[in-house]
C-alpha cells in the first residue's frame, strides 16, 4: 500500500474547487484510493460528500492511500492537488 | 414594516418587483413506501435518475459559463458519488423502500453532517438539498420549481434559498437583486451574485413575506431591502450608487490626498498570478510578496533558480516601479515539509516561526536572498526585502546585514511585534524601511489568536491600542528619515486608510479589489483632515467610537457611500 502525506495549503481547504478537483482526479483511476484526515478513519477519495464531510481545513494533515499498478503517480497526482495553494 | 434586513454579500443597489419564489414544497417521499419486489429494477431507477440529474446540472453549467459552472458540476459529482450509490442501493435491497425513498435517506446522511459542521460546509446543505430534490422529483414524476429566464423590467428575485442551478443560467438583464431568507456570504447564491455583478442580501429575515410583484429596494452593501420605496428614496438611493461607481471609476492613478501629499498605492501578492488583478486594479507596485507560497506545499525546497524566475517574472510586470518582497515566513505556524520537525510547540503563533526560522536555517536563507539578488539584477524594478516577525533591534540589524552580504540594496522589517513598535527608533536605525502587518500586530497586541472567530472583535484593526503602536512605529521611522507603510487588512479600509496616512504612514498595501475605493477616499481628503481624523480615532476608547470620531473629520466618505 502506497501512501502520500500532505498538508493542505489552500485558504479554504479541502473543499470547494479543491475538493472537485480532488475528487475528479481520484474518480479518473481504476484503482481504489482513500483520504484520510491526520489519523482518521480513511474514506473513499472517489467521493466528493465523503471528502467534503471530512471538514479538511487549511493547515490540516492528510493521508492519501492507494494500491495496485501505477498507484504512485496517482498519488503523486493527487498529493499535489490537496497541496496546491 | 417596511424595511428589512439581512447581511449585503454584493454590494450595489438594485430596484424591480419582487418575484417571490415558492417555498420549495420539499417532495418528501413517505418513509414508509416499499417497493413492488424487483429490487434490481429498482436499482436502476435510482441509478437512472440520478444520472439524468447530473447530466441536467452538466447542461446548465456549460450553458452558464464561469463559476456557475464549477459550481454546477461539483453538484453533478454529488449526483454520481459512489458512496451515495452504495448507500441507495443498500437501503432499496436490505429495507425494501422505494428508489425515492431510499435517495432521500441516503441524502440524508450527507446533510446532517454538512449542517453539523456549519460555516463553508453548512452552506453546501441548499446544494445537496437540490440535488436530492431533483433526484426525488424525477423519481416520482414531479417539476422542479423555476425561474422566469426573460422579463419585460428585471426582477428582484426573492427565496428562502436558491440553488445554483436556479441562478446559472440568469444575468443581469432579469435579475436587479437576490434576496433570500437563508444562506449566508459562501452560499453560492452570494458567490453567483458577485461573478453576475448583482446586488444580493442574504440570510434576511422575513423575505419570504414580500408580496408578490411588490417593488424592493436592495442594497447589497447594507443589507437593507426595503418594501414599496417611494420614487424620491428610489431616485435617491440609485443615484448615489451611480455616483459612487462613476467616482471609483474615475479615481485613477497615483495615490495622493487632495493637497497633493503622495501616498503610494500597492498590492498585496501570493505570486505572479495575482499580478493581473494588481495592474487592472492599478496598483503602483507590490507593497507585499508573500514568498512562502513557494516553499509551503513541497517535498523538498525550491532551488535558487525556480526562486529567482518567479521573483523576477513578478519584478517584470513593474518596470521602474516598487516590489516589496517578504522572505519566507514559515514556521511552527506553517510548517515545511522539507525541514525536520523539531517538535511540536504548544503555541506556534508564538513559536519558532518567521524570520526566527530563516535564523536557525542559514542554508535556506542564503538561497533565497541569493536568487532575491539575481532577479533584481536582471530587472528594472525597484526590489525591497524585508523580514518578518521582527522583535528586536539586533534581529533587524542581522537581517540587514544578511541582505547586504547577499547584495541587496534595501533592507527593511515588518512591525508585527509590540515590541518592534515600542522600540521602532532602535529598529528604524537597522532598517532601510518598515511594513506594519497590522493582522499579526493586532494578534500580539490582544493576545488574541488570530483564527478563532470569537476573538474578532479583538482583531479589529481600529481598536485604538492598535492606532497607537501604529503611530509610534510611524513616529520611530519618521525620526530616523525612513518611510513606514501598512501592509495588512487595515489598509484596505478607505477609512482607516485615511488615518493611518494621517498616523504618519507613506505607503498602502492591500488587496487589489480594495484599491479603488482607498485612492477615491484619499483623494477627497487634505492631509490635515487625514491629521485631525487620526488624532481623533486616537482619543477614543473602543474601535466603535474611533471609527465614528474618524469620521466625522472625513466628510468626501459620504460622497463615496462609503
Amino acid at each position: 500500500m502506497a501512501e502520500r502525506q500532505v498538508i493542505v495549503k489552500a485558504e479554504v481547504g479541502l473543499h470547494a474547487r479543491p475538493a472537485a478537483t480532488f475528487v475528479q482526479a481520484a474518480a479518473k483511476a481504476a484503482l481504489d484510493v482513500t483520504i484520510a484526515k491526520g489519523s482518521g478513519q480513511p474514506v473513499n477519495a472517489k467521493s466528493i460528500l465523503a471528502v467534503l464531510a471530512l471538514d479538511v481545513r487549511e493547515g490540516d494533515s492528510v493521508v492519501i492511500r492507494a494500491e495496485g499498478e501505477g498507484a504512485d503517480d496517482l498519488l503523486d497526482q493527487l498529493a499535489d492537488i490537496a497541496s496546491a495553494p | 414594516m417596511n424595511t428589512l434586513t439581512g447581511v449585503g454579500v454584493s454590494p450595489g443597489i438594485g430596484f424591480g418587483p419582487a418575484y417571490v419564489l415558492a417555498v420549495h414544497a420539499d417532495p418528501v417521499p413517505a418513509p414508509g413506501a416499499r417497493h413492488g419486489g424487483d429490487a434490481g429494477a429498482e436499482r436502476d431507477r435510482a441509478t437512472r435518475a440520478l444520472e439524468q440529474v447530473a447530466a441536467d446540472l452538466e447542461e446548465r453549467g456549460i450553458r452558464a459559463g464561469g463559476e456557475a459552472r464549477e459550481i454546477l458540476n461539483a453538484q453533478a459529482m454529488m449526483a454520481r458519488d459512489p458512496g451515495l450509490a452504495v448507500e441507495v442501493a443498500v437501503l432499496i435491497d436490505d429495507a425494501g423502500v422505494t428508489a425515492a425513498r431510499a435517495v432521500y435517506e441516503a441524502f440524508g446522511g450527507y446533510r446532517e453532517m454538512l449542517a453539523g459542521a456549519g460555516g463553508y460546509l453548512g452552506a453546501r446543505v441548499a446544494d445537496l438539498d437540490d440535488v436530492r430534490d431533483r433526484a426525488v422529483a424525477v423519481l416520482e414524476g414531479l417539476r422542479m420549481p423555476g425561474v422566469p429566464d426573460h422579463a419585460e423590467r428585471p426582477y428582484v428575485l426573492v427565496a428562502r434559498d436558491l440553488a445554483p442551478a436556479d441562478t446559472a443560467t440568469l444575468s443581469a438583464d432579469v435579475v436587479a437583486a437576490f434576496v433570500t431568507e437563508q444562506g449566508g456570504p459562501t452560499s453560492h447564491t452570494a458567490i453567483l451574485a458577485r461573478a453576475m455583478g448583482v446586488p444580493a442580501v442574504v440570510a434576511c429575515p422575513g423575505a419570504l413575506s414580500i408580496e408578490q410583484g411588490a417593488p424592493v429596494l436592495v442594497d447589497g452593501s447594507s443589507g437593507l431591502v426595503r418594501l414599496a420605496p417611494s420614487d424620491d428614496e428610489v431616485a435617491e438611493t440609485t443615484n448615489a450608487a451611480a455616483a459612487r461607481k462613476a467616482v471609483l471609476a474615475a479615481a485613477t492613478g497615483p495615490g495622493t490626498t487632495s493637497d497633493g501629499h503622495a501616498v503610494p498605492l500597492l498590492a498585496n501578492i501570493g505570486g505572479p498570478r495575482d499580478v493581473a488583478a494588481a495592474l487592472e486594479h492599478g496598483a503602483e507596485g507590490i507593497g507585499l510578496y508573500r514568498t512562502e507560497f513557494l516553499f509551503l506545499d513541497r517535498a523538498t525546497a525550491p532551488s535558487g533558480q525556480e526562486q529567482e524566475s518567479a521573483y523576477l517574472e513578478v519584478l517584470n510586470a513593474f518596470p521602474g516601479g516598487r516590489v516589496v518582497v517578504r522572505t519566507l515566513d514559515a514556521g511552527a505556524d506553517k510548517p515545511l515539509a522539507f525541514l525536520p520537525p523539531r517538535g511540536e510547540e504548544a503555541n506556534p503563533a508564538l513559536g519558532e516561526r518567521g524570520s526566527r526560522l530563516f535564523r536557525t536555517n542559514p542554508e535556506i536563507m542564503n538561497e533565497q536572498l541569493g536568487a532575491l539578488a539575481r532577479a533584481a539584477a536582471r530587472s528594472s524594478a525597484k526590489l525591497q526585502v524585508m523580514a518578518p516577525m521582527v522583535a528586536t533591534a539586533e534581529e533587524a540589524a542581522w537581517f540587514v546585514a544578511a541582505c547586504g552580504d547577499a547584495g541587496l540594496p534595501s533592507a527593511g522589517v515588518m512591525i508585527e511585534i509590540p515590541s518592534a513598535a515600542l522600540r521602532a527608533s532602535d529598529l528604524a536605525a537597522e532598517a532601510d524601511f518598515f511594513s506594519i502587518g497590522t493582522n499579526d500586530l493586532a494578534q500580539y497586541t490582544f493576545a488574541a489568536d488570530r483564527r478563532l472567530g470569537a476573538l474578532t472583535m479583538l482583531q479589529d484593526a481600529w481598536q485604538p491600542a492598535l492606532l497607537d503602536l501604529i503611530a509610534l512605529a510611524a513616529a520611530g521611522a519618521a525620526g530616523r528619515g525612513k518611510p513606514c507603510g501598512v501592509c495588512g487588512e487595515a489598509a484596505g479600509d478607505p477609512a482607516l486608510a485615511c488615518v493611518l496616512v494621517g498616523l504618519g504612514v507613506t505607503s498602502l498595501s492591500m488587496a487589489a479589489p480594495a484599491l479603488p475605493a482607498v485612492r477615491a477616499a484619499l483623494s477627497r481628503h487634505a492631509l490635515d483632515q487625514c491629521l485631525l481624523a487620526a488624532q481623533a480615532a486616537r482619543a477614543a476608547v473602543s474601535p466603535q467610537e474611533a471609527r465614528a470620531a474618524a469620521r466625522s473629520h472625513l466628510p468626501g466618505l459620504a460622497g463615496l457611500a462609503l
